[in-house]
């Protein structure tokens, strides 16, 4: 096919080509040869060691499938479970999406460019796989569909691209976790995501991402947003990784259309995240809110945020507050562009510490100086995310509370 | 009992309280008159025990154990309870659940916030935007929940519309067990009901308001850090109405 070896040539070209931020990973340490894993059946799934099934857990996944509308399960390079529980709901491999079905070539590699950096051109030279989820027109979605990328083989480069639709008038709800085996110190994940929430549609997207100490992660995501259309992201991490860099990015192409992006991040000592998000609001009427919330727990975090206001009447809020608890760094760039008169736009950005203050109320109440921290920071992490479906909310706060009580 | 005896208390360097003696007999509640300034707040966050408060000199004795260096939380789970004048806002942590934890999972959260006119409040952060009205509503809820023996209040009255002053007051009485002042329970003699009271108060107050409702025992006049004056409650705020403080001043030169 033409448009193939256009996307190969295109890659091979900037097969080295440095990232435009964060630091450069040498990535001839990693191997990026197929790891062949067996396919599961349903009842295969529970049978997985306990501690996997936690990990898993911990990263969204719920091996049960109770209160599922389906699961899409990768470990290394190989899907070892895909399948749709709900009718109007579509989860394939996208490898399997790229041979059967044309219309896939309308997604694939249309918002993040294939020439961005050398991840890019790795995800596109060596494809492991990754997921396609769609929902059908109208369709709404009864339990949020599940994603798993497992990083299970030492010194591995995971290499997957996914698409997700939430075609006219749908409602889709992704869970999706990116964890690596207990045993796993060393690995690399490279994960381009493209998301389409089509008119009057709804999306969330939640991701957890679990890594270990040595973990180098590179996501590359965009999306769109038509008229009326609403996308919720929510990303989660609260684990060590060596070096993560991100900055998803999303148009708002369609009058009335909203996204919210809300972070959550924990740091852990000697780990580096640079997250950020940037939103376009290039219609009448359209908003957006970026929220994040990182603790920095020995950490370095960037949090970037870049709000772009392209016409009058709209209206977008970035926040970002960090609290600085066992030492680290933390470097909040919060950006504002606006490009027309008529705009809405603010940002707040705080640094700081507990306040000894909140401690020594909730002390007051009876709680020891450790319970109040510890409430006090699980209240710093709990962001209300309006849309977001009571269950996954709970998931969130299951992840949290988890995460607080590894790390405090 | 509480038993303060020559208490020297220190912030910041500089000493903010001296020689103080204070006693709060089981079933007593006192109420605490003094001009801005003058070390009330402090007193009170001293006996709660917020460590910025240093103990120089003295002694704080709560249920015959001695208190004075033992940390906030200590202090609470022997029965030791405040509502503040001023109190921060914990981002993320609703009301409702700032009463779970004053009653130890224990209490009826919706019928208690009932009881003060909170309900629609429990889904909000502690203390997010609360109006000075709510605060102080807000505090008496968690002082329900924790039903401590010994309370000490901020300026209850403080901020608290004409609408809510009432309940604020009722409330306040019937924490401290002096509820059948206002509603005469008739099952039991007023005698009766005095002895069995064991609930100790303590009450900051500028403007007397609350002693329509709360029959206190007596009344302190704090000033300049110190203790000046111990008397009726109301002959006090009468003396205060009409020569302001001045006569403190006199008292404190006397004593000296």
């Amino acid at each position: 096919m033409h448009s193939s070896e256009e996307l190969r040539k295109r890659a091979a070209k900037v097969a080295d080509k440095k990232a435009a931020i964060g630091p450069d990973v040498d990535l001839s340490a990693f191997q990026m040869a197929p790891v062949p894993h067996k396919y599961l059946a349903d009842e295969e799934l529970c049978e997985l060691p306990v501690e996997e099934q936690k990990r898993l857990l911990m990263a969204g996944l719920d091996v049960t499938e109770k209160e599922r509308g389906g699961t899409y399960f990768q470990k290394d390079t190989s899907v070892i479970h895909c399948e749709a529980k709900q009718e109007g709901i579509e989860v394939i491999p996208i490898r399997r999406a790229l041979e059967q079905n044309d219309w896939i070539r309308d997604y694939y590699w249309k918002l993040v460019a294939v020439d961005t950096d050398k991840y890019t051109a790795a995800a596109e030279l060596n494809l492991h796989d990754g997921y396609v989820i769609r929902a059908l027109p109208g369709t709404k979605s009864i339990y949020p569909v599940q994603a798993c990328l497992y990083l299970d083989k030492e010194s591995l480069q995971q290499n997957v691209h996914n698409i997700i639709i939430a075609e006219e008038g749908s409602e889709l709800h992704i869970i999706t976790g990116c964890a690596s085996a207990p045993h796993l110190k060393k690995g690399a994940h490279v994960g381009i995501s493209e998301f389409y929430v089509k008119k009057n549609a709804k999306l969330s997207f939640t991701m957890i991402h679990n890594w270990a100490e040595d973990m180098v992660v590179r996501p590359r995501s965009a999306a769109i947003v038509e008229e009326g259309g609403l996308f919720i992201n929510n990303y989660i991490c609260m684990k060590p990784v060596k070096t993560l860099q991100m900055y998803p990015s999303t148009d708002l192409i369609g009058e009335g259309a909203i996204a919210r992006f809300y972070s959550i991040i924990v740091g852990s000592p000697g780990s580096e995240y640079d997250v950020g998000g940037r939103i376009r609001l290039k219609k009448k009427g359209t908003k957006a809110e970026i929220v994040t919330r990182t603790i920095s727990n020995g950490a370095k975090i960037i949090a970037r945020g870049h709000l772009i206001g392209e016409v009058a009447g709209i209206k977008a809020h970035l926040e970002c507050k960090g609290l600085i608890i066992n030492g680290g760094v933390m470097h909040a760039i919060p950006e504002l562009e606006a490009h027309a008169e008529g705009v809405e736009m603010s940002h707040e950005a705080a640094v700081g510490k507990i306040a000894e203050e909140e401690i020594s109320y909730l002390m007051s109440r009876g709680l020891t100086s450790e319970e109040a921290t510890s409430t006090i920071v699980r209240g710093f992490l709990n962001v209300d995310i309006p849309g977001l479906p009571p269950q996954l909310k709970a998931e969130i706060d299951k992840v949290i509370q988890q995460g607080d009580k590894d790390t405090m | 009992m509480l038993f303060i005896e020559d208490l020297q208390v220190e912030l910041g360097g500089k000493v903010i309280l001296d020689h103080i003696d204070l006693e709060i007999k089981p079933g007593e509640t006192h109420v605490l008159f003094g001009p801005n300034g003058s070390g009330k707040t402090s007193l009170l966050m001293t006996i709660v025990g917020y460590p910025q408060y240093k103990v120089i000199k003295g002694k704080i004795i709560f249920k015959g154990q001695d208190i004075t260096n033992a940390p906030i939380n200590e202090r609470a789970r022997l029965g030791i309870g405040m509502s503040y004048q001023r109190p921060p806002t914990i981002h993320g942590l609703k009301t409702r659940q700032i009463v779970d934890i004053c009653s130890k999972g224990k209490a009826d959260v919706e019928e208690m916030a009932g009881r003060v006119n909170f309900s629609d409040f429990l889904e909000r952060d502690v203390n997010a935007g609360f109006s000075g009205g709510e605060i102080k509503r807000s505090e008496l809820l968690q002082l329900l929940a924790q039903d401590p023996d010994l309370m000490l209040f901020d300026e209850p009255e403080s901020g608290v519309d004409l609408e809510n002053i009432a309940l604020v007051g009722r409330t306040i009485a019937a924490l401290l067990q002096r509820d059948h002042e206002i509603f005469q329970e008739a099952s039991k003699t007023k005698m009766q009901l005095k002895r069995e009271r064991t609930k100790m108060g303590l009450i900051i107050t500028h403007t007397g308001y609350i002693l329509d409702y709360v029959n206190a025992d007596k009344g302190q006049v704090l000033f300049d850090g110190m203790l000046s004056c111990v008397s009726n409650p109301r002959e006090i705020l009468t003396c205060i109405g009409e020569s302001g403080y001045a006569e403190c001043v006199k008292c404190i030169v006397q004593k000296n």
